[in-house]
């Protein structure tokens, strides 16, 4: 799209989306991270996720600061308007998957270090697709591209899935073994948190292709599997 | 309230039909405006709906006053102006020679950029219209035309203890309040504006658009603003012109979060070269 014929209000925009894509990496690395401090025990990387939240938390103010500011002094219209209203929503979804894998390196922490590989291993293997959801979705708020967003947006229920049979495989350890209920628990716990990523992801997508598109995707049919 | 203020009158010369209840009050087609040979107004069509604001916008020069100033012939007073095209008002053609333009243009008022109170009294102001067209039976019904007609346009709290003020004495805002009250006084149904706030501080700014509002209720509104603040916040339609075309209409919603035309899009966000 050409640029504004007051070129600031372009920086303005350019900086704002920068300012997400940022956030979004980093979110990114906290989910994957947080997995991996899982799967390997390991300790130290839970405690460092854990320790980038807060900058998260200031990311999302600091946008929320540019949103006010700009809303005010331009009075952004058509397209410029469902941008700022995209980067509105999704800084918020940002900061919550950033809650949500904080949590995840929490509970790392709090499991028994002899607890079953294969455990840790259910929990890191559905990082892989949710973290992919969150990059894919970034891109398509990168690039403009509407139909990857909406590829997003359709396929949340594989996530779904991926947690309901990680779902049966705690239960079935825990049924196995009564001592590895604490930790089963915590796990169950992370799987949640992971798919509750999933649908922050799936809302990204929404807000992004509303962005582009001026159209509501939640009026759709989403398909189900 | 409603009855004096009711359709009694018709533009056409000699006949008082009622007239009918429609949601589209003008509905224009293929319109076409020529100053000398130059063309100004390219094949614009467009249905205007009752009781609501249209808003026309669009770049300097791009044809939106002039398409206003078709809707009651006042381009019939600019030398070389030439109009085709249709404009049905009540199943009537408002350019077909049984339309008188006096009264046309009291059924379809007008309310310039720059408020130009004739230089009388506040009174006189509102009563001149009405006495040129005989809509009052004596001093009372007068007094009555010219109190409503002020209360209607938020002015008469303002001035009603001195009526007999020049009306240029008032403040800007307060001129181009009378100057709508003026146009309501001889019961029209359609109230052209052409950038009624360009000369006006924010304040009377948001005195006329809290009018606007209310007005509608009653007339056919269409306002012609180069503010996109303003379009949004009094429309419910709003027409983008561009080159004398018609570019896109719409809900004024869709218009300023999805517009469909990039040139609209263009436009509206400030990216016109």
């Amino acid at each position: 799209m050409s640029d504004h014929i007051v070129s600031a209000f372009t920086e303005e925009l350019e900086r704002l989306s920068a300012d997400i894509l940022r956030m979004g990496g980093i979110v990114e690395e906290m989910i994957v991270d947080s997995c991996r401090a899982v799967l390997h025990n390991d300790l130290e990387l839970a405690a460092d996720v854990i320790e980038r939240d807060p900058q998260v938390d200031r990311m999302e103010a600091e946008v929320e600061r540019q949103i006010v500011s700009l809303i005010a002094r331009r009075q952004p219209m058509a397209h410029d308007l469902r941008s700022v209203f995209a980067a509105l929503k999704v800084s918020g979804e940002l900061e919550r998957i950033g809650d949500l894998s904080k949590n995840i390196g929490k509970r790392a922490l709090n499991l028994d270090a002899a607890v079953f590989p294969a455990m840790r291993s259910g929990v890191a293997r559905m990082a892989g697709p949710v973290s992919r959801q969150l990059h894919q979705v970034l891109n398509a708020y990168a690039s403009g591209n509407a139909a990857e967003a909406k590829a997003v947006w359709e396929t949340d229920d594989e996530i779904d899935q991926h947690y309901n049979a990680l779902f049966r495989e705690m239960l079935t350890y825990m049924i196995e073994d009564p001592r590895s209920i604490s930790d089963g628990a915590h796990m169950l716990f992370m799987a949640k948190n992971l798919e509750r990523i999933g649908d922050h992801c799936t809302n990204i997508a929404e807000f992004v292709f509303f962005q582009i598109t001026g159209e509501n995707l939640v009026q759709q049919d989403r398909p189900k599997l | 309230m409603d009855d004096t203020l009711g359709n009694g009158t018709t533009m056409e010369k000699g006949v008082l039909p009622d007239a009918p209840e429609t949601s589209v009050r003008m509905s224009c087609r293929n319109i076409n405006v020529f100053y000398g040979e130059k063309q100004a107004i390219y094949d614009v069509s467009l249905q205007i709906a009752d009781r609501s604001v249209t808003a026309l916008i669009g770049p300097s020069g791009c044809g939106k006053s002039t398409f206003l100033r078709c809707l009651n012939r006042m381009n019939d007073t600019i030398e070389g102006c030439r109009v085709e095209g249709e404009i049905m008002m009540e199943g009537k053609d408002i350019n077909s020679p049984v339309i008188d333009p006096v009264l046309l243009r009291s059924r379809v008022g007008m309310v310039f950029q720059k408020p130009n109170p004739f230089p009388k009294s506040i009174y006189e102001n509102i009563a001149y219209g009405p006495r040129i067209h005989g809509l009052a039976q004596g001093r009372e019904d007068m007094d009555e035309i010219v109190e409503k007609s002020l209360r209607r346009a938020g002015l008469w709290e303002e001035v009603k203890d001195r009526l007999n003020l020049a009306g240029t004495s008032l403040s800007g805002g307060q001129q181009q309040r009378l100057c709508i009250a003026r146009a309501i006084a001889v019961r029209p149904e359609v109230i052209l504006m052409d950038e009624p706030c360009s000369a006006l501080d924010p304040i009377a700014t948001a005195r006329i658009e809290e009018l606007i509002d209310d007005l509608r209720k009653r007339y056919c509104i269409i306002i012609v603003t180069h503010s996109m603040q303003q379009a949004a916040r009094v429309s419910q339609r709003t027409a983008f012109f561009h080159l004398g075309a018609l570019v896109e209409v719409g809900d004024t919603d869709q218009i300023f979060t999805s517009p469909r035309d990039r040139r609209t899009e263009d436009y509206i966000t400030g990216r016109f070269g």
